[in-house]
């Protein structure tokens, strides 16, 4: 080209035709493989891209709820068995309270029985203790009063004597 | 020792395989259309290799694809509004074409294909094109609405319409010159730089200076990096306000 092109390059309208040719070819062919292919498919990567991110999120969420709602379910459950664990140990309460109380009066009873009839043992043997006491005493008596005396006393004066200082219970 | 400083050169087309002439055009596969291709080729790798498992959970390249299509994808949506999905491919075969370009110029001893006007004007004029095209096939005598901006009183309508008119018409070429001379610029600044340094070691006490432009051009291919992708993202921008004049010529 140098034959046409002194000067300076880009001004040197000798290669205009030649540059548009190559330029329209190479554009004409950059534009066709992006219109076609590239941008196409980059648009459907990102859109491929944004709907599975939107669909990891909405499953995300649902399994979220699904999970809150199985917690809300265990806590139910839970609260339930607690309320049924506490009504259970509440009523074996009550119950071993009552064979308890059942148990205490009836011992009670049994050792009420028990203290009366040693209670009544007790006064008979001390009423037999007394009447022994009665004689005991009428026999020293009788016997300090032979000694004093010198004469044996009346047995049923003594007894009388006896009676009249005994202290009453 | 002999420093070529003609920092022009780089832009020169090298015909690769000739194909004859008609009338004064030569029709050539030069180094420009090797790089053309090379980036429809880059592109496609990035779009379309990267993508083929279709991974859902990314991997470095996909993602970078991924990147760059909702990037362009809110842009467009952003400044042309409801209806520009159809315009994605467009701007975004634009974008990269734009971009994948402008960053080959800066691999040292290639060859920028947006450096030269006739490639970024017919890009512009693909999006002029379309605007026109399609703002009459969906609008059509509507589409000319465009050039009236409501509010205006009557007689300032015509000198409105005159202005609207001349503003639209510069639009393919602020669009293509934007870029064109943006591109030929930092090339030509950074061969310049980058020229001073042998220059500077090839005369003898003066070669204590080279270190300054050489630090000048490091800084400066920073600079032109920043520049190639912005001008990209520019181009796709202001493609996507120009399609939402196609799309809703009554604003």
């Amino acid at each position: 080209m140098s034959e046409h092109g002194a000067g300076f390059p880009p001004f040197n309208s000798t290669t205009y035709a030649s540059q548009i040719l190559w330029l329209a070819l190479a554009f004409g062919l950059l534009y066709y493989l992006m219109s076609r292919i590239a941008l196409p498919r980059i648009a459907g990567i990102l859109h491929d891209r944004q709907s599975r991110l939107a669909a990891d999120l909405d499953e995300a969420s649902r399994m979220k709820s699904e999970a809150d709602g199985a917690r809300e379910t265990y806590e139910r459950s839970l609260k339930e068995a607690q309320d049924k664990a506490k009504g259970i140990a509440q009523s074996t309460r009550d119950q071993l309270a009552g064979e308890a109380e059942e148990r205490r009066k009836t011992l009670e009873a049994d050792l009420a029985a028990k203290l009366a009839e040693s209670d009544a043992a007790i006064r008979s043997r001390t009423a037999t203790a007394m009447g022994n006491v009665r004689e005991i005493a009428t026999d020293t008596a009788a016997a300090i009063v032979e000694r004093l005396t010198g004469q044996s006393p009346d047995r049923a004066a003594v007894e009388a004597a006896y009676d009249r200082a005994r202290p009453v219970h | 020792m002999a420093v070529k400083m003609d920092p022009i050169h780089q832009f020169e087309l090298k015909p690769l395989i000739s194909f004859g002439h008609i009338g004064h055009q030569e029709i050539a596969f030069t180094q420009s259309a090797l790089y053309m291709f090379a980036a429809v080729g880059v592109i496609a790798l990035l779009t379309i290799a990267a993508t083929s498992r279709r991974s859902l959970v990314p991997g470095r390249m996909q993602t970078m694809a991924e990147t760059f299509y909702e990037f362009i994808a809110s842009t467009v949506h952003q400044s042309a509004g409801h209806g520009s999905e159809r315009f994605v491919p467009l701007v975004f075969s634009l974008f990269m074409f734009v971009l994948v370009c402008n960053l080959f110029g800066m691999i040292p001893y290639t060859f920028t294909v947006t450096s030269h006007i006739i490639v970024t004007f017919m890009l512009a004029l693909v999006v002029i094109l379309t605007v026109v095209i399609y703002g009459f096939m969906a609008h059509g005598t509507h589409f000319l609405g465009l050039f009236v901006p409501p509010g205006v009183p009557g007689w300032l309508k015509p000198l409105i319409v005159v202005i609207e008119v001349v503003s639209f018409i510069s639009r393919p070429i602020s669009l293509s010159v934007r870029l064109f001379a943006n591109m030929l610029a930092g090339h030509i600044a950074l061969k310049i730089f980058a020229g001073f340094v042998p220059a500077l070691l090839a005369a003898g006490v003066w070669g204590i200076l080279s270190p300054l432009p050489l630090a000048l051009s490091v800084a400066v291919t920073a600079l032109e990096m920043l520049v190639a992708v912005l001008q990209a993202y520019v181009f796709a921008t202001l493609t996507s306000i120009y399609l939402s004049d196609a799309l809703h010529p009554g604003h």
